[in-house]
């Protein structure tokens, strides 16, 4: 007789499995996390994980919340949605994020924006400086070319269909599926408009922190870079870790470094002024 | 003349859409849409949706990493957001269109300009309006191409819109590839050079 025949084997069984770890897994409760940014207390972290390489994570996180991204192996390779929480008809808007801060690539002090002239999250630090705002998620038919399939259910997730995944947890659908960011792999425009990737290979540890400026929903794929030149599906895991912080004060400095920044500060404080 | 367009034959629509109006028309596939910018320098906000499934719209991400290319050109793809292409630049008289630009919003226009400008008339309430008739709302605004519309990258990531590069009776042709829904806003942006702050008419034709 197998140890799975009667329902109370079937049981001793699944409950022996407790404990296990594995690379890519939350950690819960996340206060436990360790190896935290320095000044970090394991009190205010809500939110700790790691996402394997294909893999995808969604969650909320509260307005002042700091979320870090790490590419804990120099090969992750992000894309990233972003909504407002509690009405998330607002979302990231991409061109608005380049036209009105003037630039095309991301860096320290840059803002995320909204499509409701807002800011959504700053980028408060980073460490990476390699991102890309133009090239946008992998597809199914994007993967199948390239690596033979492109299935949620495959060995070659693509990050559209890992973000239709992601926003079906909040309720979302593909409608609400916008142009994306893609983080930690670099694409640059040549004076002809042509799009450079470099896909490194880069430092291991590397990260970028947001603050969150607005509760937001944000979705997480980490999968291959669309135009990643390489033939196999070369990607590795991404910690994602996220704390507690203070609402953005009117002295901060990213807060005020453009004219176009600081309105968008202020229709935020205008939003939450209630 | 370089810049003659080449003859369309059975024309079954063809429209002046005033500066600074919406205008929402089904393009079936292999039909070809011609857009003249009949005074120079008028950017024509766009978004295509299939028109058997609108979950399913042009993608200015998709597109770019297709092609390799920000800019649009003649023989451009239009791609989806599923990768599938929706209408070919067969021929155009205008260098490049940009496709990073998005639309001008009310919202957008605080930041740009000021809050002065708030209860200016916009693109996003273009399509806004078109799609309402067709049961589609925000969800369904993504980033979309600008025709006519300049928006150069300079090596350490400066971009803008600036002076535009297109001139009187210059056109765009797009042949369709699926049936699709094509929204257009004929911006009336009047705050940045993207028709030279003047919104003029353009023309919209479809031909078999």
């Amino acid at each position: 007789m197998s140890d799975t025949a009667t329902p109370y084997a079937a049981q001793a069984h699944a409950r022996a499995q407790a404990g296990t770890r594995v690379e890519a897994m939350p950690t819960v409760p996340a206060r436990a996390a360790v190896d935290l940014p320095p000044g970090v207390l394991a009190g205010d972290v809500v939110w700790d994980e790691i996402i394997a390489p294909g893999g995808y994570a969604s969650r909320q996180i509260a307005r002042g919340s700091r979320l870090r991204l790490t590419d804990l192996a120099g090969d992750a390779s992000v894309s990233l949605l972003i909504f407002n929480a509690e009405r998330p008809i607002e979302r990231l808007n991409i061109a608005d994020t380049l036209k009105v801060q003037w630039n095309g690539y991301l860096g320290p002090g840059r803002l995320l924006l909204s499509d409701m002239g807002r800011v959504l999250a700053s980028l408060v630090e980073d460490e990476a400086g390699t991102h890309d705002a133009f090239c946008g998620a992998s597809n199914q038919a994007s993967n199948a070319r390239k690596y033979g399939d492109g299935f949620n259910h495959g060995a070659h997730p693509n990050a559209r269909d890992r973000f239709s995944l992601g926003v079906a947890k909040f309720g979302l659908g593909r409608k609400d599926i916008h142009p994306c960011l893609n983080l930690f792999k670099a694409v640059r425009i040549g004076q002809g408009g042509e799009t450079v990737i470099d896909v490194g290979p880069y430092a291991p540890g590397r990260f970028v922190t947001l603050r969150a400026e607005m509760d937001l929903i944000v979705v997480l794929a980490n999968c291959p870079h669309v135009l990643d030149p390489r033939p196999d599906y070369a990607v590795t895991p991404l910690r994602a870790t996220a704390w507690r912080g203070a609402v953005t004060p009117q002295d901060d400095p990213i807060r005020n470094a453009t004219p176009e920044g600081l309105r968008a500060f202020l229709n935020v404080e205008d939003y939450f002024s209630r | 003349m370089a810049f003659d367009p080449p003859a369309l034959n059975d024309i079954v629509h063809d429209e002046v859409v005033p500066a600074r109006a919406p205008w929402l028309h089904t393009v079936k596939a292999g039909q070809t849409l011609r857009i003249v910018d009949l005074e120079g320098n008028q950017a024509v906000d766009f978004l295509a949706y299939s028109a058997a499934d609108d979950a399913e719209r042009y993608s200015a991400q998709d597109t770019i990493a297709a092609q390799n290319n920000i800019f649009l050109r003649e023989g451009s793809v239009l791609l989806s957001n599923e990768g599938a292409p929706m209408m070919t630049v067969t021929a155009t008289a205008v260098a490049y269109h940009d496709t990073i630009g998005g639309a001008c919003s009310c919202e957008s226009n605080t930041l740009r300009y000021g809050h002065h400008t708030k209860a200016q008339h916009a693109c996003v309430e273009n399509f806004l309006v078109a799609n309402a008739g067709q049961g589609r709302g925000k969800r369904d605004m993504v980033s979309n191409v600008n025709w006519f519309m300049n928006v150069p990258v300079e090596v350490d990531g400066a971009l803008g819109i600036v002076d535009g590069i297109s001139a009187p009776g210059l056109y765009v042709d797009l042949r369709a590839e699926m049936d699709v829904v094509v929204v257009v806003s004929n911006c009336p942006q009047i705050n940045n050079p993207c028709n030279g702050f003047n919104p003029t008419p353009v023309r919209m034709i479809i031909a078999q």
